[in-house]
């Protein structure tokens, strides 16, 4: 194995490479070469391409655009509708994925034996197809008849008309992230099940009680987790796409004028504008925007990480 | 907040009765338990509601009773005259296995490439490879089409699944963590007694990777289960008999929908829920090892 190349700390010397071994290296990996050339690398150019043309699919031509599709990007009152939905459903689903997530893990790590058994149930949700979990939630958020609102309507609360209302569309997403949060759950509990015992032993004997071990000993040691959850589950929010399509599809149909753009999700509005309207320059300028935001966000939590997260051994 | 380790003997503390102790313990541990059952509740009441739905008649569907009356097996009859559902599994099945398969031999070679043989700017080249986990699909999306669109692949199946013969970052990174982790001077021996490369890839290094061969199957399997999206840009135009399920199930959301003119039999609906949900628990239930393992190893999202 190249262990020069791999140690950081040896001064950099000349690895000499025996050429048929290299050779046969390389055409081990060519399947992904060709496809990065093709399906990535070229991909992305052609993408940075179309989102300065404009593209004719009937008749496959493309003209020279100029800024003009990210200018759109500004002064489009349905894109900046589909990004401040967005915006508020990663604020609201990243946080509550994180806190059930988490307490359901900490909750299995404590039922000791059994515990093998809970795991599977809450894993369930997460095996079942997003158009199933959909369709199911579509009937349960009813707002006059769904299962939800009648179970709050036994303590006497007033459910809120879920996936009408503009203010508890969003809510109503996370509910169902929150249903499929399982995968999270399992991330949470193998790193749970790493912190080393003896920590709570002497944490225990100086007299801290589960909240204080909790804060002072799991935390800490968990963060480098919870930062890894935190910036994967960012990036799937700001894509979130087949339930915001399945569920408000009689919104957005077409993009018609007058439909409502508070369930306008910005990974559907980019589908519309692509593979209903055909503006491929436009849909690439989206995209490339998309990327810009999440690579910020993600940039932001990197730093904000470094203050916060605990790394063994450094 | 529960605490995590309540496995760990409390460590005898003066004026603490021994008797206490375990009392104490007992009662956390029931109140842990009482509360993982509600959870357990909650997650489960979705299946049991659409099992209940999915035998209610038009009308009743909406009235959350959890035992149908009258049950209607009759639906489950219709469904296939109402839906080409026999279709769509065929097509998502077919679709599933071609995915998973050829994702997991291409990921395998390229992982086997990065992980055992030395060549120029191996490193960097891997770093490229992890790097591609943080495009966003619709960066690539309408290229994506574009290039299909000029193979002639259209309306076919091949944009759902031919993308695969080139190995995937996520698959390619699993593989290669288990292959690092394989003994090298046992592919050594294996040369000096003459075996060529390929033989050693296809004779020892599958054969020993199955582990992880299986859970890039499984994962890539579900994956193509769920897959929406590509259905709904390269199949959509087509045909109901050529959607894929998931495809499927949402024109069938359309069809009954009320405010697009259907007659709300969302019993249908149901049906078909549970008719496509039901292979991913089978999945589950033979691999649940796999999934759990694969997704606490590497920090898989669905």
């Amino acid at each position: 194995m190249a262990k020069v190349a791999r140690s950081p700390k040896l001064p950099r010397q000349r690895v000499r490479y025996n050429r048929r071994e290299a050779l046969v290296g390389l055409a081990f990996i060519s399947p992904w070469i060709v496809g990065f050339l093709v399906f990535t690398a070229g991909a992305m150019i052609y993408s940075l391409v179309l989102s300065f043309s404009n593209y004719n699919l009937a008749r496959n031509t493309m003209a020279y655009a100029g800024w003009a599709n990210y200018e759109r990007l500004f002064t489009d009152p349905k894109l900046a509708a589909a990004l401040s939905n967005t915006l508020v459903y990663v604020i609201l689903a990243v946080p509550a994925e994180i806190v059930v997530a988490l307490g359901l893990a900490l909750l299995l790590a404590a039922a000791g034996r059994g515990a093998g058994f809970f795991r599977t149930t809450f894993y369930l949700p997460k095996m079942t197809p997003s158009v199933a979990t959909a369709s199911m939630f579509l009937l349960l958020l009813n707002g006059n008849t769904g299962a939800i609102n009648q179970f709050l309507g036994w303590f006497g609360i007033q459910g809120p008309q879920w996936l009408v209302d503009p203010a508890w569309i969003k809510p109503s997403i996370v509910l169902m992230t929150l249903w499929g949060v399982s995968g999270t759950m399992v991330i949470f509990l193998a790193a749970l099940k790493n912190v080393p015992r003896e920590l709570y032993e002497v944490a225990s004997l100086d007299g801290a009680g589960p909240i204080r071990q909790f804060w002072n000993v799991t935390l800490p040691m968990i963060s480098p987790v919870l930062f890894f959850n935190t910036v994967i589950l960012s990036i799937a929010g700001f894509q979130v796409f087949d339930q915001a399509y399945l569920l408000f599809w009689r919104d957005q149909s077409g993009g018609a004028a007058g439909a409502s753009d508070s369930s306008l999700f910005y990974a559907v509005y980019l589908f519309q504008q692509a593979f209903r309207q055909f503006k491929f320059g436009y849909a690439a300028a989206m995209a490339w925007l998309l990327f810009c935001i999440i690579m910020a966000v993600t940039a932001i939590q990197r730093a904000v990480s470094k203050r916060l997260v605990y790394y063994e051994g450094e | 907040m529960a605490t995590v380790a309540p496995s760990v003997e409390q460590p005898p503390r003066a004026g603490l009765s021994a008797a206490r102790a375990p009392m104490k313990k007992r009662v956390k541990r029931a109140i842990v338990v009482a509360v993982l059952i509600a959870f357990s509740l909650v997650f489960l009441y979705p299946f049991a509601w659409l099992l209940a739905a999915s035998l209610k008649s038009r009308g009743q569907v909406f009235d959350n009773s959890l035992i149908p009356d009258p049950v209607m097996w009759s639906n489950y009859v219709e469904i296939w005259n109402e839906l080409p559902l026999g279709h769509w599994m065929f097509n998502s099945i077919s679709i599933a296995v071609l995915a998973a398969v050829l994702v997991a031999v291409s990921s395998s070679l390229v992982a086997w490439g990065f992980a055992h043989f030395e060549f120029p700017f191996r490193n960097q080249l891997f770093g490229l490879v992890l790097a591609t986990m943080m495009l966003p699909a619709a960066v690539t999306m309408v290229p994506t089409f574009l290039i299909w669109k000029y193979l002639g692949a259209l309306g076919t199946w091949l944009p759902l699944f031919a993308g695969n013969l080139f190995g995937s970052a996520f698959y390619i990174f699993l593989q290669r963590q288990f292959y690092l982790g394989l003994p090298r001077d046992l592919f050594e021996a294996a040369r000096i007694d003459g075996a060529n490369h390929w033989t050693i890839f296809w004779r020892m290094v599958m054969p020993l990777s199955m582990p992880s061969f299986i859970i890039v199957l499984l994962f890539e399997f579900q994956a193509s289960w769920n897959n929406l999206q590509a259905a709904l840009i390269y199949l959509n135009a087509g045909s109901a008999q050529q959607f894929t399920a998931p495809l499927g199930i949402a024109y069938a959301m359309t069809k009954y929908s009320p405010t697009a003119g259907g007659q709300a039999d969302y019993q249908y609906v149901m049906v078909a829920a549970l008719i496509v949900t039901l292979p991913m628990l089978l999945l589950f239930s033979f691999g649940q090892r796999f999934f759990i393992e694969g997704v606490a190893t590497t920090g898989r999202k669905g």
